[in-house]
């Protein structure tokens, strides 16, 4: 069953949490990765294969740079499921 | 026709690896040294690499040069005499020869002529794929003792401007004896290549274009993005598979050697695997750098030398590159 954009959250925000100590309180849908959480480009990296596994969806490489906040990859992967 | 009758080579059972051998570059390069060309930091690369130093050889100090100080190391360590090495197998992306290969220098220098040698081109799992085709020629019985090196300069073939690989990269060479055993060494080794990616890592021009003008000196290059999705995401696949076909839990691993490419796909691995705390991971890469081929038995025989493992315990070690290709195998520590 598909998940609510509310799941979607606050499992992507565990999955930022465990890569980046980040406080999943922080993640919000607002925040950009890299202006405000400051996550580089290899935590990104590790946290999509992370949400491609949770999730069951295929984010592709190209769709990732599109991906500036958490909102952006909360909507990709709630219509991609 | 009566069928005809053959003598064939008597295999034996088991194989093991008897000692390691190991050479680093000469030079400890700090990461101020070579953040200029690439507009770093010590601290961005340190975060994103793991990297402190790397070793690199002068221009003096030859691929060949490391490549028999570490197989001498590993032949004293054996107690082996080198006229009993029935195969030299040299993995090595640095040769700067198309032709011949360096293992055959390297057979004559250390005294192991006239024994069969070869290079292996596999880049960073080079050193595995060895260790594969030495259980196998062992146990075989086509060689008793079998050297396997896996060597690089790489530093002949970095861009100083390169942001995507050459500033991790590092020189060095590292050795095994393998030989015939009582007890099973080495396990079935899982290994593969999938050239679908082949120009994910690479270099930047081939000869040919080099010798047309069309091309300057050709130098390593990658495409991080994908040789990390592949080497955190497929490579956790082949090292569960590789303890499976081992028999082996990884709470029984004493110690985990993955090719030591990047500390985060290190550390993501780990993260992966869910290995237990007391399965000690080499970090070599802090103070050695990307040594491609060599990584694995460097960081293995540090580990052993450091004091931080035992032998006789059983490490996965995990190669992945270039190709791209990828081995691994459980291995007892000699």
């Amino acid at each position: 069953m598909a998940l609510s954009q509310a799941e979607v959250l606050a499992g992507l925000a565990e999955i930022v949490n465990e890569e980046t100590g980040i406080d999943t309180s922080s993640v919000q849908l607002e925040k950009s990765f890299v202006d405000d959480l400051d996550i580089d480009s290899i935590s990104m990296l590790t946290i999509v294969m992370n949400a491609e596994g949770k999730f069951g969806v295929t984010i592709p490489e190209d769709e990732v740079a599109n991906l500036k906040t958490v909102g952006d990859a909360v909507s990709f992967i709630t219509n991609a499921q | 026709m009566n069928q005809p009758t053959l003598n064939q080579y008597s295999p034996v059972k088991f194989s093991r690896i008897y000692a390691l051998g190991a050479a680093r570059g000469d030079l400890a390069v700090s990461n101020d040294d070579i953040a200029g060309p690439i507009d770093s930091s010590d601290e961005w690369i340190q975060r994103r690499t793991g990297i402190v130093t790397r070793r690199r050889a002068s221009k003096d100090v030859s691929l060949m040069d490391m490549a028999v100080e570490a197989s001498t190391q590993a032949i004293q360590r054996a107690a082996i005499d080198p006229k009993e090495i029935g195969a030299v197998i040299f993995s090595t992306i640095t040769h700067p020869h198309q032709t011949p290969s360096a293992a055959a220098l390297l057979a004559d220098k250390i005294g192991a002529n006239p024994a069969p040698a070869y290079d292996v081109s596999a880049a960073c799992a080079g050193y595995c794929y060895g260790i594969a085709q030495a259980d196998a020629l062992i146990r075989s019985g086509m060689a008793k003792y079998v050297l396997v090196v896996g060597g690089e300069k790489l530093s002949d073939f970095i861009d100083p401007t390169d942001r995507t690989i050459s500033f991790l990269l590092g020189d060095g060479a590292g050795a095994a004896i393998v030989g015939p055993s009582d007890f099973a060494g080495i396990s079935p080794t899982v290994w593969g290549s999938d050239g679908s990616h082949w120009d994910a890592v690479g270099m930047t021009a081939s000869l040919i274009e080099l010798r047309d003008g069309e091309a300057g000196w050709p130098t390593l290059v990658q495409d991080g993005a994908t040789v990390f999705k592949w080497a955190v995401w497929e490579m956790v696949k082949v090292a569960r598979k590789a303890l499976e076909v081992a028999g082996v839990k990884p709470e029984e691993l004493t110690a985990l050697v993955t090719h030591q490419a990047n500390i985060r796909i290190i550390d993501e691995l780990v993260k992966q695997l869910e290995l237990p705390e007391s399965v000690v991971v080499a970090r070599d890469i802090i103070y050695t750098g990307n040594t491609s081929a060599a990584s694995i038995p460097l960081a293995m025989d540090a580990l052993l030398t450091s004091g931080e493992v035992k032998s006789g315990g059983l490490a996965l070690e995990i190669g992945f590159g270039a190709g791209l290709a990828f081995a691994a195998q459980v291995v007892v520590l000699p």
